[in-house]
Formats: structure tokens, sequence, C-alpha cells
């Protein structure tokens, strides 16, 4: 079997991923922060090396900044309705997955202004199009760092600049980035960083979580929920401090001991290998399809300006015939459809149709493309 | 006799193990204990000092950015 569809879920794991969870419920298994005794602190003592971790990989000054969320939609959910109020303009691009338009357009019903970039026909954005939209009520930009239909990278680090240089918070959506490319917060321009961690970072699902910048005063930025946070608790009232203010109930804390292990192993490899690995896997990938006449590309064709993911379809079949052939007859896995971004198949010029979509991830071999280009071959020929 | 004893009390355990790290790094022997009942009600847990080094330690501390809630001195116990 090959999985190509690591743009929704990464897998496989790491093995060390399962084994470090594997050892929090054999050993630890305690609800962090909640009690005083020897297991409640090794799993509390888990999340912090967690955080402190990320903040590595991001580089964020300081860790209590980085706010663990179930997955990345809870994240900009938390970014948006956090910090938006009505009056407020945003900014953001036509390549958004549904995790940004779906709550900027719930947003929108109540008072906030959206106005939304034209990408071309690539989901290439350009960075100068964001100034051009700037209003005097313009509060937030917000962009995916890598289009989860084509791959399309978009230029983070110069709007981040621009939004910086008019005094504009920048939320960046790196779910299809983080762990596989490099982001520096600072570097970067970005306030609010929101990640998940069963994609590139190689953890479970069910983990991921914001980064909330030095920019923003989390005193003015609304949680999504309320409740226990294991401190404060004479008060009734919420904390009103980092990480606390948005980390209310249980968390997933064997989730994030497979998170820890799985950015481990990201930092282990080096980011910058794990890319090269990627731009030489999703280059042969599109080289091979190039080739076959009956085949159309969708997105940069270039691995340098793209992540590991491409679109495509096959001209006489529908995606989901050819997701579902490829799966019966060659045992490819892979995604057909909308991918959860109506907007970016607009940008695209395949609304409603859809594409086909492979997404590779560290793990998949030369022989796994080849054999998945024969695949492709065969359809197109049928 | 007993060494005279204090806490150092956190915000969230978040600090509280932000400093554990930060001092044991520095070669410090300190534990970390629940918050006694008479300091705070709060379920989480705090820094146990030797008190005659509660200077250095809040000092190392707040170099390292770590947000301190209170220094409190414990009550001798009796033999």
């Amino acid at each position: 079997m090959i999985y190509f569809d690591n743009a929704a879920t990464s897998w496989p794991k790491p093995s060390q991923v399962k084994e470090a969870m594997v050892r929090f419920m054999d050993e630890i298994g305690a609800n962090p922060g909640r009690s005083g005794h020897l297991l409640s602190i090794q799993a509390a003592r888990t999340i912090y090396e967690t955080r402190e971790t990320l903040s590595t990989l991001f580089q964020v000054r300081d860790p209590s900044r980085i706010i663990f969320t179930p997955n990345a939609t809870e994240s900009i959910n938390l970014a948006l309705k956090g910090l938006l109020k009505p009056g407020n303009h945003v900014i953001t691009s036509s390549m958004e997955h549904n995790s940004v338009m779906r709550p900027l357009r719930d947003l929108e019903k109540k008072g906030i202004e959206l106005s939304i970039i034209p990408c071309s026909g690539r989901g290439i954005l350009d960075p100068r199009e964001v100034e051009k939209k700037i209003r005097s009520n313009t509060r937030m930009v917000v962009l995916n760092h890598a289009s989860n239909v084509t791959g399309t990278l978009l230029p983070i680090r110069e709007v981040g600049l621009k939004a910086r240089k008019h005094n504009l918070l920048f939320l960046v959506d790196a779910a299809q980035t983080a762990g596989a490319y490099h982001i520096d917060v600072e570097r970067d321009g970005i306030d609010l960083l929101a990640f998940t961690g069963h994609k590139s970072l190689y953890g479970p699902q069910g983990t991921g979580g914001l980064v909330i910048g030095e920019r923003v005063d989390e005193k003015e930025m609304s949680p999504l929920k309320q409740g226990g946070t294991g401190s404060r608790s004479e008060f009734e009232e919420q904390p009103d401090f980092l990480p606390d203010r948005f980390e209310s109930g249980t968390p997933n804390c064997v989730g994030i001991a497979g998170l820890l292990a799985g950015i481990q192993f990201v930092l282990d490899k080096g980011i910058e290998q794990i890319r090269k690995h990627e731009i030489s896997s999703i280059q042969k990938l599109i080289d091979g399809l190039r080739e076959f006449p009956q085949v159309r590309l969708y997105g940069p064709e270039n691995g340098l300006e793209q992540i590991a993911t491409l679109s495509f379809n096959i001209a006489h079949l529908s995606p989901s015939d050819v997701a579902f052939r490829l799966e019966r007859k060659f045992g490819i896995l892979c995604r057909s459809g909308l991918h959860c971004a109506p907007a970016a198949h607009r940008t695209i010029g395949i609304f409603p149709g859809g594409t086909v979509r492979f997404s590779l991830s560290f793990f998949n071999s030369e022989e796994e493309i080849d054999q998945a280009l024969q695949a492709v071959s065969y359809l197109a020929r049928e | 006799m007993n060494t005279s004893q204090g806490v150092i009390l956190f915000p969230s355990i978040h600090f509280a193990l932000q400093a554990e790290k930060l001092i044991k790094g520095k070669g410090f022997f300190i534990d970390l204990i629940p918050v006694p009942r008479q300091l705070s009600s709060d379920c989480g847990i705090c820094m146990l000092i030797e008190w005659e080094q509660k200077e250095i330690l809040y000092a190392l501390l707040e170099g390292g950015g770590v947000r301190i809630e209170g220094v409190h001195p414990l009550p001798r116990k009796e033999d």
C-alpha cells in the first residue's frame, strides 16, 4: 500500500511517537498540574518540555505564549474570535482552507468586514495586493502558509513585514508547513501562528496549538472556553495569564507526549533535510506527471515554490474515479474532491469538480513515486 | 534542629517547572511540593527552598523571566 494523503494526516509516524505515548500511559498517566503528586508533576513536565521544544522550533522567546489546542482549526478560531470585534476589517487570500473561511464568514455576519485577495490560477499571491486592501479599520491579515490543494507556498515573510509596517496583526495557518518548512515567528513577522501536530510534526491526531506573539495583549483576547486550569482554584474568574487563560480542561497529555517525540524526530532529522527530501520527491512527481498529455497539473509545478503536495486531473476521468481506481487497482491512497477549500478551487478554476491530490511525507520513497507514476500512466491511457 | 525553609509560589505549574529547570541547572537543591494550605487554597505546586537562599533564587528567577507569585517562610517544625 502507498500512502499519499499526508496533507490530511501524516502516516506512518516515527516509531518513537507511539512509544512515547505508550510510555506516558504506562508510567505517568496522571492529570498535569491538577495535583501536587509525583505523577501529576511528571505529566506537567511532559507538557512543559513540549512547549519548550516548540519554542525552539518556531523561535518563540517565551514558551508560555504557546497554547495547546486539539488542532489548527481551533487555534484559528481562537485567534479570530478572540481578537476581532465588530467594525474590524480583515484581509485574507482566495487560497484559504475552510478552517479560515468558515469562521471569517461567520464573523462577517456579526459585523466584521472581509477582503479576499484573489490569487493567480496557480495559487500564487502577490504580496503587493495586501497593501492595496488596507483600510483605516483593518486589524488583521490572515494567510495560509501553503495551500492544502495545490501546495503553493504563500509569501508570508513579505506579508508579515507589510503587516508590521502598518501595525496589523498577522495570523498564519501553518497546518501544511509546521515541521516541513522553516518558520521563525520573529523573522517572518508572525503575531499568531496556528499549527497542527498530526501532519509534518508527525504527532498524533488531536494535537496542535497557537503561538500568541508579544504584540498581542492576551488580556484583550477572549478565550473560546473557560474552566479548570489547575491554577487560581479559589477564584471563579478565568486566569488572565498565559498559558492558562486559553487552556481550560484536562489537556490531551498522551497526545502531547507523542507530539513531543514527533517534534524531536523533526529536529533530529533537521528541517533543512526534510525540506530537501520533500522538494526532490515532489519535483520527481511533477516531472513524471507532466509527461502524460492527458494529465492536467494545478499549482506552481515547481518543487521550490510548493510543499510536497499537488493536485491533478486526468482528462476523461472524474477525481473520485481516479482515486477509487488508484486504491482498488494499485493500492495508492490519496484524496479526491474539494479538500475543504472551495475558494482555492474557484481560484484555480476547478470548482465544483475538484482534483486528485497526492501529498507526500518524509517517509515516501522514490520507488513509491515511480509506482504511482506508472499507475497514473495506466489510467491516463485507459 | 531543622533548617529554616520557605516556598516560592507561582501563578501556574508552567512557571514552577520553568523555575525548577532554571534553578536545578544552576546546581541548587530544591523540591516541588503541594502549596501549603496556610498560604493558599490553590491546588497547585510550589517550590521548597532553603530560606537563606531566597534572595539569590529570586534574582535568578527574575532574570530568567519566570513569573513569581510570592516568597514565604515556612513555620519551623518542633523536634
